[in-house]
């Protein structure tokens, strides 16, 4: 680490602000430089990285066949002309 | 103006995704699925307002945690807004020896990571206090950026983050405890740096 220490600490810093593609072009482009020529952070950032996968691939359930049954059942019960949910009706959505 | 008649084509694939979630919001298979079929027939019910080639996976989030905020959890509420335990960054990667190991060559963390099971993950997840598991559900399970997350959760971006951080260290806090349990790491005093 040495004498790019600070560097290592701001990489440190920000692994996940990098990791959720969080970072402004002109900050992940510094710390992609910084990383590609520093072996213990860019072992860590690759750590994190890779918890990441582990964490969300070993955290998926399957939808049980018998639940999109009766979701399926349940949405052809429902009329088109349902005066509609209010709270998710037009206007509501902020998504955009 | 979206078309309810195209509701279904396009709704559907989320419905693992949605179930996931809300296995572990709820911890319990039967009101996750009592939970995903109310968030489909609210949306389907209010599809005519959401507007096509928008964000409808987020969309169908925002329902899903509205309603387990509003009306499932008020009924079963738990006393468990506690405040969580304050790690360092990086917890889990320095505990394995990460920062020094790698100074020195050696890179056996990534081993450890193999070894952690679905049941560790789920239950670490399960054990974080409310507000701090639906952040990392969203950032670190579904991949929701900081403001689709703030959009679902409707509170600010920087709450966001600093909830996914908290958040982030707590279940990394958890899982090298199961590790530790399991023998899978062994007693390290913590390395600073």
């Amino acid at each position: 680490m040495g004498e790019s220490h600070d560097k290592c600490e701001e990489s440190l810093h920000l692994v996940y602000h990098y990791l959720d593609g969080e970072l402004t072009e002109e900050k992940r482009v510094l710390i992609q430089q910084h990383i590609d020529d520093c072996p213990p952070c860019f072992e860590a950032f690759d750590f994190e990285a890779e918890l990441r996968v582990v964490v969300k691939r070993r955290c998926f359930d399957e939808a049980p066949p018998d639940l999109r049954r009766r979701i399926a059942d349940a949405l052809q019960h429902e009329t088109l002309h349902d005066p509609g949910d209010p709270e998710y009706g037009p206007g509501s959505n902020r998504l955009v | 103006m979206a078309d309810q008649a195209r509701f279904a084509e396009q709704a559907m694939e989320h419905m693992s995704s949605l179930y996931t979630a809300a296995l572990r919001m709820t911890r319990n298979p039967a009101d996750a699925e009592d939970l995903v079929q109310e968030t489909y027939l609210k949306a389907y019910r209010g599809f005519g307002g959401f507007q096509e080639g928008t964000n409808l996976k987020a969309w169908l989030y925002r329902i899903l945690t509205n309603t387990f905020i509003n009306s499932y959890r008020s009924k079963k509420r738990r006393p468990e807004e506690r405040d969580i335990e304050d790690v360092e960054d990086l917890y889990l990667y320095r505990r394995l020896g990460g920062l020094e190991a790698a100074a020195a060559g050696r890179s056996a963390e990534e081993e450890v990571l193999e070894h952690i099971t679905e049941t560790e993950v789920k239950e670490a997840i399960e054990s974080l206090p409310e507000q701090f598991r639906m952040a990392v559900l969203l950032g670190d399970v579904e991949g929701f950026s900081y403001k689709e997350i703030a959009e679902i959760l409707d509170i600010p971006i920087g709450t966001v983050m600093s909830r996914l951080h908290r958040g982030r260290k707590a279940l990394q806090k958890k899982l090298y405890d199961f590790g530790r349990a399991r023998g899978l790491v062994s007693e390290e005093p913590a390395i600073n740096g």
